[in-house]
């Protein structure tokens, strides 16, 4: 596969995300990933569905590995997010930053979850032992209204 | 006609992945707001809206042909 940016409905592999960042000019790879969380707020969960938008979705993780590089420059990054139905600790997403110094690979795939988490069109549905619901992390915290646009987004914006 | 996509909660409210529409020449605001009261939606204020795969503003208007998606929010990673 020669895409950095994918969504996939197949178990997640570190060393495949890892390997599309790996190059001479980094002397760091930060590597983060996000795992099925059994316990949320001592709600047990019974395992996670994930939903996409896969085309729209792979465009923004691909937008965010471009203000990735807007932001610190020589920086390499590649994404995968997983769907479908998700186990207790399976991996949901696997990011890779490759940048010459530490501090830079850090940073960038911290902004890159948080960024995931604000515009790819990708939803997670908890499934407890007396019910179901899709989870919106925004929900009720944050009016769309007054978050768009992004600076990022406004290029992308239908006028 | 114009593709409508669902995803996540509003699919399952609606029992459906995609409605086609009478929609073009309406803006996404005007969109937004038929189908709340088509299909008895409470709230539809903090769902976006994509046109062909791009965040789009509520005054922006839809073409004959154009591919639009309901965005509720989303919860990825």
């Amino acid at each position: 596969m020669e895409k950095n940016f994918w969504i996939t409905d197949q178990p997640l592999d570190i060393e495949t995300v890892i390997a599309k960042v790996i190059r001479p000019e980094a002397g760091a790879v930060n590597l983060f990933t996000g795992t099925v969380r059994e316990f949320t707020k001592g709600k047990r969960t019974l395992f996670l569905e994930y939903q996409a938008y896969k085309p729209m979705a792979e465009k923004k993780l691909a937008e965010i590995g471009r203000e990735i590089e807007a932001k610190w420059g020589n920086a390499k990054t590649a994404i995968a997010h997983r769907i479908g139905r998700l186990d207790i600790s399976e991996l949901a997403v696997v990011i890779a930053v490759s940048t010459p110094h530490r501090k830079d690979a850090f940073a960038a795939s911290r902004y890159a979850i948080d960024r995931i988490k604000e515009i790819v069109p990708i939803w997670k549905k908890e499934h407890w032992e007396d019910g179901s619901q899709w989870i919106g992390d925004q929900k009720e915290r944050v009016s769309y209204e007054e978050r768009i646009p992004t600076p990022q987004e406004i290029r992308g914006i239908k006028r | 006609m114009v593709d409508v996509l669902l995803f996540a909660e509003l699919q399952e409210a609606t029992g459906k992945d995609k409605i086609a529409v009478e929609a073009a020449g309406m803006t996404v605001a005007e969109l937004k707001k038929n189908f709340v009261a088509q299909y008895h939606m409470e709230n539809m204020s903090n769902v976006m809206v994509a046109v062909n795969e791009e965040y789009a503003r509520d005054d922006a208007v839809i073409n004959e042909g154009d591919v639009v998606a309901f965005i509720p929010p989303v919860s990825g990673g």
